[in-house]
């Protein structure tokens, strides 16, 4: 018990408390993994209409200086200095080996950097910022703000009631926006698959407006379970499961979001390694999975070939209410990461067939303008 | 006859050597949406103790542990179609197993449903 009463608290949790979440230590902090309807309805509740989840847990952090773009370019893959401001983009931390230390998200604006970093990785993230930027940016974390996503088919309908520029926001990018008079910060973004936003609020004003969302016919509160399921659904990776320091962004599938001309310059930790991957093809590749029958594969689940040689594990499996059948993700080498390739999942010491699987499970939905 | 609880959250339900075996509301409540049970195989030889079946919500696999032992010689193939039952009805239409038991005594240890309710009153305080 003295692990629950340490673990920290969002400026929502009262209010996930009055819900009736069932709350669980997540990342240091107590957070709701479900609320009364349970993870199955909100899971199908926000493919439906739109859901809020709190996800304050996360780190906000704020990178000025000179040129923060160009700073942070020695640290991550992602092409930042490309980006408009108000655009964003899907980054990783790398380390000398190539492998990936946190995914991460970055927002170019007018005068600095807004980056949303993993709960938790967020003190480790910071410290490497700080020590990698030292003397060429200030890494600054909004300690001050909640962050809430409102994700879903209804989100833009609902979300513009507060304010109509937000309706044609394309997907991927950010807009300080005023939201029933408070000052936000809003992109258009998501773990969801699902058309939606993320919000940075003032903590002072984040129950309030929170109880407004919630009080629109289309909006229920979503816990952590069917954050899960959902971004599973939409082939979404999660740190620390999915990819960690021995995955790099090319096993990973994650190449989309090293642009060409940061391939061909290089000049972040493990570039060196990365672009002999891309050159000579990874040992291992992440794919998607289904699983035959009903019996969900969980993570750590071992792949074997079909004459039962383990070759793989399973990284993320679950059960996907939209396709009422259980899918999954995880490693294979190279040989079996085409769609259609034959595996066995050991679940519970049986073998089990499935079949390497096209991702997402489920079609995304991205309002792209 | 009655229903019989262990502290893991399973039931029995004992009608001459033969023990129905299933988890109870509170259980089926705490584990969420039930989509998938790994019920037995009929003729298996189950030690009090031993994992009986594996119930999948959304989010997790629990195990279920037998109260019981001794053989399976009936297991509820309607819970392929229909895992909900098991949140819908966990102490009908959800059971997992027949056991037919080699010491009914086994289930002396047991909480009577009075004493199973004031167990799980005590959990979530």
């Amino acid at each position: 018990m003295s692990e629950m009463s340490a673990a920290r608290k969002t400026i929502l949790h009262e209010l996930h408390v009055e819900l009736g979440a069932k709350m669980v230590p997540f990342a240091g902090y107590d957070m709701p993994v479900q609320y009364p309807d349970g993870i199955l309805k909100e899971h199908l509740h926000t493919r439906a209409a739109a859901g809020l989840f709190d996800v304050s847990h996360m780190g906000q952090v704020v990178i000025s200086g000179d040129d923060p773009a160009a700073a942070i370019e020695k640290l991550i893959p992602g092409d930042i200095q490309a980006l408009a401001p108000g655009e964003m983009r899907y980054s990783f931390l790398t380390n000398n080996e190539g492998g990936i230390l946190d995914d991460l998200i970055v927002t170019r604006r007018e005068d600095d950097l807004f980056v949303v970093v993993n709960a938790a990785c967020k003190e480790q993230d910071i410290a490497l910022l700080e020590k990698g930027l030292a003397g060429k940016a200030e890494v600054r974390e909004l300690t001050d703000r909640a962050l809430v996503a409102l994700q879903g088919p209804k989100a833009a309908a609902v979300l513009t009631r507060y304010a109509d520029e937000v309706a044609a926001m394309p997907f991927m990018t950010f807009r300080e926006v005023t939201l029933d008079g408070i000052p936000c910060f809003v992109t258009r973004s998501g773990y969801t698959g699902e058309d939606g936003y993320e919000i940075s609020i003032p903590n002072d004003h984040a129950v309030s407006f929170c109880r407004k969302l919630l009080a629109e016919d289309e909006v229920a509160p979503i816990g952590l379970g069917a954050r899960d399921s959902l971004r599973l659904e939409a082939g979404l990776c999660l740190y620390g499961h999915d990819l960690d320091e021995q995955t790099t962004p090319v096993s990973a599938g994650l190449l989309w979001a090293i642009s060409k001309r940061r391939r061909d310059e290089g000049g972040f930790p493990g570039a060196d390694i990365i672009q002999a991957e891309i050159t000579n093809k990874p040992e291992m590749k992440r794919v998607g999975i289904l699983p035959e029958g009903r019996a969900p594969a969980r993570e750590h689940t071992e792949i074997t070939d079909e004459a039962g040689n383990v070759i793989g594990e399973v990284t993320s499996g679950g059960f996907s209410p939209c396709l009422e059948a259980p899918i999954a993700m995880g490693y294979v080498p190279l040989a079996f990461s085409a769609v259609g390739t034959k595996i066995n999942l050991l679940v519970r010491g049986k073998a089990r067939p499935a079949t390497v699987a096209k991702m997402p499970f489920v079609e995304q939905r991205y309002y792209r303008g | 006859m009655s229903y019989w609880f262990t502290e893991d959250h399973e039931w029995v339900l004992l009608e001459d050597d033969v023990a129905t075996i299933g988890i109870s509301d509170y259980a089926q409540g705490q584990l969420g949406d039930v989509v998938y049970v790994e019920v037995p195989e009929v003729g298996a030889d189950i030690v009090k103790g031993d994992e009986l079946a594996v119930v999948e919500s959304v989010k997790a696999a629990s195990e279920v542990y037998s109260p019981v032992s001794g053989e399976v010689i009936e297991v509820n193939e309607d819970l392929e179609g229909s895992p909900t039952m098991v949140n819908e009805a966990p102490l009908e239409g959800g059971w997992f197993a027949k056991v037919k038991v080699t010491d009914s005594t086994e289930i002396e240890g047991l909480m009577d449903e009075v004493a199973y309710k004031i167990y799980v009153e005590g959990l979530d305080g």
